[in-house]
């Protein structure tokens, strides 16, 4: 199973999680979002950064709970809330934006 | 309350053994199963440790995993006490936490 | 809450060699969702797992030691290391890498997570908790 993109194919597992995380880009990105009916914004983009940035630093994608923690510490309480996350990820911020991020599920995510 | 304390590897490949008994408070069980009751043998390099921690813990063997093993009661210090399966429940049942040494 | 209990997660191996390490963070990581009070033990080669300076890039397995820099976030606070096992092993606190947590309650001032504790405040520890799962 693969993702097309600019020519290039790129591998990912049976629920669309790409199997080799140095294979992500942008243009990826956009491409998984379509195939997850997710139009990204602006705000889109910023929870996908914050996950890469975690997954950076710490190795492991945050569970929802951390990720809304910290949203609302760095974006404020309107936007920190799992509403708003649901409103962006429908299918679930925590799985959604991390296969769009290019992460593997988050440990603990069922 | 007090802890029942299991170990599960012989003490002359692992250290878990005399870990655990470093860790024991007064009152406290250890039980030895599969090659952990290696840990009761007489005579060994190990029993002088085993034997002086006989003042403050209980020392339980697995029976079946002794006879399996050859250990028949000469073989094992004086102190250590034989428990079968239902043995082991109980001791799980009158501790207040079970604590592995893997 | 009375229904809080106190868990302590044990861990006695070496980081690589085996899976113990890898496999208690990640029930840590997991366990962390049902918001009890929970310390981790490194004693014996556990203590290994803390140290600075990990790279995995040649072994071809993930380099988990950054995620112990995660556990404030999961509210796991509590990471008691057992001096006699550092001493044993030739290492000291400066060897450990630095793992801090915000507290919530004093203005999300930094605070360090480790605490280095002899092995008789080890067995106490271990003495006072609910639940021990050991790795």
């Amino acid at each position: 199973m693969s993702y097309q993109i600019n020519g290039h194919t790129v591998e990912h597992d049976e629920e669309g999680y790409i199997t080799t995380l140095s294979d992500w880009t942008k243009d990826l990105a956009e491409e998984i979002a379509k195939s997850e009916n997710v139009d990204m914004t602006d705000e889109h983009w910023a929870v996908v950064n914050f996950l890469r940035d975690y997954y950076d630093e710490y190795q492991i994608a945050p569970a929802v709970r951390v990720l809304i923690k910290a949203i609302k510490k760095e974006m404020g309480p309107e936007k920190g809330n799992n509403k708003y996350m649901y409103e962006l990820f429908p299918y679930g911020p925590a799985k959604q934006a991390c296969k769009i991020a290019g992460l593997p599920k988050p440990t603990g995510c069922v | 309350m007090s802890t029942l304390h299991t170990v599960n590897k012989s003490p002359f490949t692992n250290g878990a053994l005399l870990s655990c008994l470093k860790h024991c408070k007064p009152g406290d069980a250890v039980l030895l199963i599969e090659d952990g009751v290696y840990g009761a043998l007489a005579g060994s390099s190990v029993a002088g440790a085993v034997s002086d921690s006989l003042e403050d813990v209980t020392l339980y063997v697995l029976g079946g995993d002794a006879s399996a093993r050859g250990l028949d009661d000469g073989k094992v210090l004086s102190g250590a006490k034989t428990v079968g399966y239902d043995g082991f429940v109980d001791l799980v049942v009158d501790h207040a936490r079970t604590q592995a040494w893997l | 809450m009375s229904n809080i209990k106190k868990f302590l997660y044990v861990n006695r191996k070496a980081p690589y060699g085996t899976i113990y390490a890898l496999e208690s963070l990640e029930v840590v990581l997991i366990g962390a969702a049902f918001d009890q009070d929970v310390s981790l033990a490194f004693l014996d080669d556990g203590v290994f797992q803390l140290t600075k300076g990990q790279d995995t890039g040649a072994i071809g397995v993930k380099n988990f030691s950054p995620t112990f820099r995660a556990l404030g976030d999961y509210d796991v606070t509590k990471l008691f290391v057992e001096r006699e096992s550092l001493e044993e092993r030739g290492l000291s606190e400066g060897d450990l890498q630095e793992i801090v947590y915000e507290d919530e309650d004093d203005d999300w001032a930094e605070k360090p997570s480790i605490k280095i504790v002899s092995r008789a405040e080890m067995a106490d520890i271990m003495s006072g908790q609910d639940v021990v799962l050991s790795f």
